[in-house]
């Protein structure tokens, strides 16, 4: 029915270059309606969406729900994704990942009358063992181009993609002068980008 | 580098607010260096979830899988996002106003991450009061920064204006205020970070005789608790 089309190569891809392509070929074809490429895509990408909600959420019921509604949306603008604009998995994660953090912002936002400025700015323990991720080769590349990185950096990018936090809650948990945390944000990306081999487009 | 490309890293982890977040993507749509930062800090990003991938329960996939039959997806953005992008320049605020809409409607809904050609943006709040008729335009200068209060009685709305403010002491903000009678001073929202800002506030702003803006610990105050930075006094009909 559907032949899949050679991508158009541009160099090796971290991520795994048929990966990618075969994801960007499921978005296309669950554009078009089609239920099966996109039962498809979810097996290939659920693990790394609920596990995503899951670290930034915490509590699993909830994220359920946002990986629930982050596969719904993914389904409803399948056919927007542009591969000029970027990877299928950074697209993927970036609407469940924007989700999760409206979850926990919102339901912060809905306690904060019953919360002190004290008591929300408390910073949340780290748990770095108690993930059940997959022991996969990339998680470990990725682990270790993460231990690459000063504290500073490690920890700030930590606390806004794991945390939720906006740069201004993470300066003033990590005690830095405001302006600070998103410096040391995208300065931890870029190396951590470099190490990684990301590319640029 | 300008101070608004230093936010390309906080945007590719969403680690914006939403006003911040709003100033970014205007940004974005006139800035390719910025766009292709973003789409390769992003792309960084999403490989920190290959670090917490966990398996769903299994009932996660039939959920999905039915919820799908349901819903028809979006047709393409045709032209490219060509279209949007326009629009987006000849409504520079419209995101903003989105922002500031979906919020009060209680969410944010979300078609397209990657960009700024969103089919979610509204007619846009901030450039009706702008541009309105009968709007209203008051100008104070505080230290060699100046804040202008835009008011349109028609629309009961408000919006200011700053350029050139100085940022709030450590752990505070700049918190808006709606001035009404026999009620007193009304909170009418927070000011992001960033020197250049138009704001809506929050309130009915016919009625207000004035508004004002007062430094407050971070996330806000009900009641200021110093005295105003600047005021602004209404004309009343």
């Amino acid at each position: 029915m559907e032949s899949i089309r050679p991508s158009s190569s541009s160099g090796p891809s971290p991520e795994g270059s048929l990966e990618t392509a075969d994801l960007a070929q499921l978005l296309k074809l669950s554009g078009r309606g089609d239920e099966s490429a996109f039962a498809r895509l979810y097996d290939a990408m659920a693990a790394r969406v609920f596990g995503l909600a899951l670290r930034v959420v915490r509590d699993p019921a909830q994220a359920e729900e946002v990986a629930q509604e982050s596969f719904l949306e993914i389904w409803r603008s399948s056919g927007r994704f542009d591969p000029d604009r970027g990877s299928a998995v950074s697209w993927l994660l970036t609407i469940v990942h924007r989700r999760a953090v409206d979850r926990v912002r919102s339901a912060e936002a809905s306690s904060r009358r019953d919360t002190t400025y004290h008591d929300r700015n408390q910073p949340v323990a780290h748990d770095a063992t108690a993930e059940a991720a997959q022991a996969s080769l990339e998680a470990r590349r990725v682990r270790g181009a993460l231990a690459s990185l000063t504290d500073a950096q490690r920890q700030a990018i930590e606390l806004a993609y794991f945390g939720g936090y906006t740069h201004t809650e993470v300066a003033s948990m990590l005690e830095l002068p405001v302006g600070t945390a998103k410096t040391r944000i995208r300065d931890g990306l870029i190396r951590l980008r470099d190490n990684m081999g990301v590319g640029q487009s | 580098m300008s101070e608004i490309h230093a936010l390309s890293g906080a945007y590719a982890v969403d680690a914006l607010d939403d006003i911040e977040r709003a100033q970014f993507e205007r940004h974005l749509a006139e800035c390719a260096e910025c766009r292709a930062e973003v789409a390769s800090l992003r792309s960084t990003a999403a490989l920190l979830a290959e670090t917490t991938a966990t398996t769903p329960p299994e009932a996660l996939r039939e959920r999905v899988l039915s919820d799908i039959t349901t819903v028809r997806p979006l047709p393409p953005a045709v032209g490219k996002g060509a279209a949007p992008r326009r629009r987006f320049r000849l409504a520079p605020l419209a995101a903003a106003a989105a922002v500031i809409a979906a919020v009060a409607a209680g969410g944010i809904v979300i078609a397209d991450p990657f960009g700024e050609d969103t089919s979610q943006i509204q007619p846009t709040a901030v450039d009706q009061v702008l541009q309105a008729k009968d709007a209203e335009r008051y100008t104070n200068t505080i230290d060699g920064s100046e804040a202008t209060l835009v008011r349109s009685p028609s629309l009961n709305k408000a919006v200011l204006v700053t350029k050139n403010m100085a940022p709030p002491p450590d752990g505070k903000v700049y918190e808006l205020w709606l001035d009404h009678k026999r009620v007193g001073m009304v909170p009418a929202g927070l000011m992001a970070e960033g020197g250049e800002q138009e704001i809506l506030l929050e309130g009915d702003a016919a009625t207000a005789l004035g508004a004002g803006i007062t430094v407050e610990p971070a996330g806000g105050s009900e009641e200021p608790t110093l005295p105003p930075v600047t005021l602004f006094a209404f004309e009343q009909a």
